[in-house]
């Protein structure tokens, strides 16, 4: 099929279901209502089921029974609905039950604001629920890569049995782009089968128990050490980034999600006037990409984190960067999207400081 | 090529839709597009803008700082984008709506009665396909014949299909005030 003019929201729905998803559980949130529309729309025409639960705790335990029963399951929600799932998220994880959780995010905090925002880093990549877990977190800078990352997501989640986050922002759910849903890659990783979901005695012998609570301090301990084995791995194994115009690089930015979008027009305008810039695009928020930094870190002369927050990647940027080189910040929030003019007047700033 | 475009007016004027016209023409020609709406606690007889880009390269940013086109379809709009244009960009201005001229003058100002036009057709919904009609004859930013085919494409064989052809009408009517038709 050639390529069609789609909705963030839509699109990102629809890519749910060509991976397998056949359950979708929501309650509405502005900016990524059309999800829910959406799947409404077309999950029973897939023979799936779309339920618009009570509340986001509700919809986000809803998640738990089917992914623990071994489907393939999404939910979406928006900065302040993904805070009140942060319960679930952590059960879902420490019971070990593969989902996929979009997060549309708007400005905070509190009830914040409906525009688009990047001020959710933190919870999204230090676990954001409580006790130790990891989720892997990707985020897409356009909708078909968010289309094909999507495949991905669902594939990590059940690979390591751990929730998988996509986060995106308001930008993304509401513009629409041109996009292949028909030539999505499958990817070739060996998925297991889910011996563990809670089926019924019809197929296998014995209990199949999904649980969170453990009493034997011992045996928790045990369960943490093997959850950080399955982290570990998943930090080896699942980071990916773009480099841009890294190679001769004097200053090199660091963004992801629309926002490096909005970086990419920087270098351009900096090109223009001689200024050589190039942009670290992590794709995966955790785990967090070391490489691009360690291969620019001799060249470069500094680094600047461009966020549409107040500052939050910037830290993983510096632990990356570990002191060899300056690293910079610039941001906006709110709802306020920076302006590739703004960028360079920051950029002109920091290498006039460095001269 | 890129063209960046912000089109403003009123809620229920229709400038979303031409927006996305705009974007699937794009896509008609294999272009890379990309259309953002202004989205919030909005209302019918509100102000509604949307954000597009039609480029031959990768687009950037979605939202546009430095348009090289702009269509207004009140005197809000007028006031708020105009100052959006770069030198010598296109600004096109229902002149039925709005009373007043560009204040800028290093961009082409095209007044199009678009509302009065429609009227003449027998359906004032019509005046956005009138304005994006003047709007692609003048930049050729897409093809005419592109426009007419992401209608029938996009309204084709839906409950929209009775207003192909009169949307269509509309757009060659704005497209001919700049002068000839270019198929």
């Amino acid at each position: 099929m050639a390529r069609i003019l789609m909705k963030g929201n839509e699109a990102l729905g629809e890519a749910a279901i060509k991976a397998g998803a056949k359950f979708y559980f929501g309650y509405p949130i502005t900016p990524q209502n059309e999800v829910s529309a959406y799947m409404a729309e077309r999950l029973p025409e897939v023979g799936g089921v779309f339920l618009q639960a009570e509340s986001e705790v509700s919809a986000i335990n809803m998640v738990y029974g089917a992914g623990g029963a071994g489907a393939r399951v999404l939910i979406t929600s928006s900065s302040p609905g993904i805070s009140l799932m942060q319960e679930g998220i952590s059960y879902i994880a420490g019971a070990e039950i593969p989902a996929v959780i979009v997060n549309v995010m708007r400005g905070g905090p509190g009830l914040g604001g409906i525009q688009p925002g990047q001020a959710d880093y933190f919870q999204a990549t230090r676990g954001g629920g409580h006790g130790d877990y990891f989720m892997v977190v990707l985020a897409p800078e356009s909708i078909q890569e968010m289309v094909d990352i999507m495949q991905e997501a669902f594939d990590i989640a059940d690979q390591y049995r751990n929730p998988v986050m996509i986060l995106a922002d308001g930008m993304m759910g509401q513009m629409m782009e041109a996009v292949d849903l028909d030539n999505v890659e499958k990817s070739d990783r060996n998925l297991p089968p889910k011996t563990w979901a809670t089926t019924g005695m019809a197929h296998h012998q014995g209990k199949n128990i999904i649980n969170s609570l453990e009493l034997d301090p011992a045996k928790l301990e045990k369960h943490n050490l093997d959850l950080k084995k399955k982290y570990d791995e998943m930090a080896k194994n699942e980071v990916k980034y773009e480099m841009y115009k890294c190679d001769d690089a004097d200053i090199i930015a660091v963004a992801y999600g629309t926002t490096a979008r909005i970086v990419k027009n920087t270098i351009d305008m900096a090109s223009r006037e001689g200024i050589k810039m190039g942009l670290i695009r992590p794709i995966s928020l955790w785990p967090f990409p070391q490489e691009p930094f360690d291969r620019t870190a001799d060249r470069a002369k500094a680094y600047i984190s461009v966020e549409m927050s107040m500052g939050q990647m910037v830290e993983d940027v510096r632990l990356a960067v570990n002191g060899r080189k300056p690293v910079h910040f610039y941001g906006r929030t709110g709802g306020m999207i920076p302006e590739p003019k703004d960028i360079l007047a920051e950029i002109k700033n920091i290498l006039g400081g460095v001269k | 090529m890129e063209e960046r475009v912000i089109m403003a007016g009123f809620g229920g004027q229709g400038l979303m839709t031409i927006g996305q016209l705009l974007a699937y023409a794009g896509l008609e020609e294999d272009k890379n597009v990309s259309w953002m709406p202004s989205y919030g606690p909005e209302q019918r007889g509100g102000t509604a803008n949307c954000h597009v880009i039609v480029s031959d390269g990768p687009v950037g940013s979605p939202v546009i700082s430095e348009a090289t086109g702009v269509i207004v379809m009140n005197r809000p709009s007028l006031e708020k984008f105009e100052s959006y244009l770069i030198q010598g960009g296109v600004l096109v201005i229902d002149s039925t709506l709005i009373d007043v001229k560009a204040s800028r003058t290093d961009v082409e100002a095209i007044y199009v009665p678009a509302d009065e036009m429609a009227n003449e057709m027998g359906n004032s919904k019509m005046a956005n396909m009138i304005m994006l009609g003047a709007y692609v004859q003048k930049t050729g930013v897409v093809k005419l014949e592109s426009l007419f085919n992401a209608l029938r494409h996009v309204w084709g064989n839906t409950a929209k299909e009775r207003f192909v052809e009169p949307n269509i009408e509309a757009i060659k009517k704005g497209a001919g005030l700049i002068g000839e038709l270019v198929k």
